[in-house]
């Protein structure tokens, strides 16, 4: 009934072959005891990160280059949020959350662990993103995350049939009536208050405020429902919407334009005139990884330059690695140029830190909204 | 002797008790106590029922749960009445390969998992599905036709979930029904109707009370169907729970509404037993 997706995995033990067969029996259950108590060897890294993030590419060289064995898992922030609870920040090595999601659930739950900056190679990275990124990520005086892929959500468009569409608040407009679709989470909450003229960022800070700005969002987002075909879950299955013509305006991850865009040139991602909003992913260390030097051994190989242009090609998003962008392909180039004029990328709208408790009033909401006629 | 018995008697029970105990009573406990936490301020809780307030308090949580049950209640229904036939043909009327046949077909199904299913309805139903297709191929509609997305849709989905759980118990109920009885009732003058309702349905009950049992455990506990079938409106109780405790990360309002749910369904299966005068050794001995 209830799953809340708890992974009890424990790594497979080699056995080695013995004559006597209690002796085998006896090493066996000894065995199994140690690797129960002792989840993971040193040098297993087991990841916990978004889908394609970890390409089987990738992964293959870093086994190659460095002898260590990388168990991907592929979730989202809530789910990674919910796991590391569940286990007090055991069951993983590394974790990529967004970046505004780390301080509020750190101080909140003690999830993630210090992150040892004299292990990372600060000169891969881009400096301006990594300055802000352990700015965002600080508790307390220790930094717990490094920028890893960044990316933002705007609106995806069929541009011959839903021209007229320049921002959010677009998509409740009577032409593309039915065929719309968004989802039901916080990026729509703040897309829609920002589209309406209102900064839900500067309120983060005032729980009066935001309830207030989330109280016209909801009044909005109910108004508009009708509107709506279904709220997506999955990329896959907005993909699959926008592609069969059922769905011709949407709120969505520029990737996922990107995508569209390379089947038919008429759909593409639009930077919404109120402002994209961007989002980083992070690596992050579970409180009780087991594998820290993997971890960092990680980090260090992907952010290579050339490993960070795979990494862009997999996931379709760039990364923070500085010089990759020149081994990108030239089609994702182009695409990214032509979604984001240089006015637009100054007005991507980057995620604070979420402070504890906000999810609450934002959860309220879209419960009210999921159940409005 | 007898302690020998005894001892197979232990060690063959302690599967089950470690079973129960460890994978349904704890949790439970475990669960119920986290359910009875309010948290005061960041990384502080306190005992208290805010939890349950809340539930009451929300006439939207209040409004889904009731939907909820209802539409359990009904789907449960649909697939007995939709069930019943079914099962009574390939009991009593389909004879030899004929009858393991069908009976292999009810099964087919569910040899893939409860997600390809659910796409499989997707496809059909959506705007540019099948049937919509087909039905513009064949000039009946004008025009693609949405039949996703609706409550309609998570009624066949869920009707088509449970089938073979309400089929399975009414096939061997109906099986040991010996067709001299039907016979005789024939003989002594009784319509195909009242043969129905005096003999076959009363010896079929305790194979209807145990399906219905489960086809509405398996409704009220379903979050694939409702999710994916419902679209915007799904609106299920189990919805409500997923959010709580992955999105929200509120496990105490999460684990409150756990609560309420299996409160609720254990109600209905009493009050169910109840009314129809059955009981648990018999329908599930």
């Amino acid at each position: 009934m209830i799953d809340p997706k708890i992974d009890f995995r424990t790594k497979g033990v080699v056995m080695q072959k013995r004559r006597g067969s209690l002796k085998f029996i006896v090493s066996v259950a000894t065995v199994s005891l140690l690797g129960l108590a002792h989840s993971a060897s040193a040098d297993t890294l087991r990841l916990l990160t978004w889908g394609g993030y970890a390409p089987e590419n990738v992964v293959t060289l870093f086994e190659e280059e460095t002898g260590n064995t990388v168990e991907v898992t592929k979730s989202n922030n809530e789910e990674m949020i919910a796991k590391l609870r569940a286990t007090g920040g055991g069951g993983f090595d590394l974790v990529q959350p967004s970046q505004d999601r780390i301080a509020g659930p750190q101080a909140e739950f003690g999830i993630y662990k210090p992150i040892d900056l004299s292990k990372i190679d600060a000169a891969q990275f881009i400096p301006s993103m990594l300055e802000a990124t352990k700015g965002n990520t600080t508790v307390d005086g220790e930094i717990y995350g490094v920028p890893h892929v960044w990316g933002t959500s705007g609106l995806v468009l069929d541009t011959t049939k839903a021209a007229d569409v320049k921002d959010y608040t677009d998509l409740c407009n009577a032409d593309v009536a039915g065929k719309v679709s968004y989802r039901l989470k916080r990026p729509t909450l703040i897309g829609f208050a920002f589209a309406m003229g209102m900064d839900p960022f500067a309120a983060y800070g005032d729980e009066a405020a935001y309830t207030d700005i989330m109280n016209k969002v909801e009044a909005k987002l109910i108004e508009c429902k009708p509107n709506v075909k279904t709220y997506w879950g999955g990329g896959d299955e907005l993909l699959n919407l926008v592609r069969s013509g059922e769905v011709v305006a949407a709120m969505a991850w520029d990737t996922g334009g990107w995508k569209l865009n390379a089947d038919n040139p008429d759909i593409t991602f639009v930077a919404p005139s109120s402002g994209a909003l961007g989002w980083i992913d992070t690596f992050a260390l579970p409180a009780k990884g087991k594998a820290d030097d993997a971890a960092y051994a990680w980090i260090n190989f992907v952010m290579q330059p050339k490993i960070a242009a795979m990494i862009t090609e997999a996931a379709g998003n760039f990364t923070a690695s500085k010089g990759a962008d020149e081994f990108v392909s030239a089609d994702l180039k182009a695409r990214y140029q032509a979604s984001f004029p240089p006015e637009a990328v100054d007005n991507i709208k980057w995620y604070p830190p979420v402070p504890a408790g906000l999810e609450a009033i934002e959860g309220g909401v879209l419960d009210r909204v999921k159940a409005a006629n | 002797m007898r302690d020998g018995t005894r001892l197979g008697f232990i060690l063959l029970l302690t599967p089950l008790l470690l079973w129960l105990s460890l994978l349904i009573i704890i949790p439970h406990i475990d669960m119920f106590l986290v359910s009875l936490r309010e948290r005061v301020g960041v990384g502080k809780y306190e005992i208290s029922p805010a939890n349950y307030l809340t539930f009451l308090q929300e006439p939207l949580y209040l409004w889904t749960f009731m939907r909820t049950a209802v539409m359990s209640v009904l789907a449960t229904l649909i697939t007995l009445i939709v069930g019943f036939p079914v099962a009574y043909y390939i009991a009593k009327m389909a004879k030899g390969r004929i009858q393991s046949l069908l009976f292999l077909l009810c099964l087919v199904p569910f040899w893939v998992s409860e997600l390809v299913r659910t796409f499989g309805w997707m496809i059909l139903l959506r705007e540019t599905g099948v049937i919509s297709s087909l039905l513009q191929y064949l000039g009946l509609i004008h025009g693609p036709v949405e039949m996703l997305y609706n409550d309609a849709a998570i009624m066949i989905g869920l009707v088509y979930t449970s089938m073979l759980f309400m089929v399975v118990p009414l096939i061997s109920t109906l099986g040991s029904l010996d067709d001299a009885v039907i016979e005789a009732g024939y003989d002594l003058g009784g319509s195909g109707p009242s043969i129905l309702w005096e003999i076959i349905i009363p010896h079929a009950m305790p194979g209807i009370v145990s399906g219905c049992i489960v086809v509405f455990m398996l409704s009220l506990g379903n979050y694939l169907t409702p999710t994916m079938l419902g679209g915007k409106d799904s609106l299920w109780f189990t919805e409500l729970i997923y959010s709580q405790f992955i999105v929200r990360f509120n496990w105490e309002l999460g684990a409150a509404f756990g609560f309420v749910l299996l409160i609720l369904s254990s109600f209905i299966v009493w009050a169910t037993l109840r009314l129809t005068g059955q009981t648990l050794e018999k329908t599930m001995g």
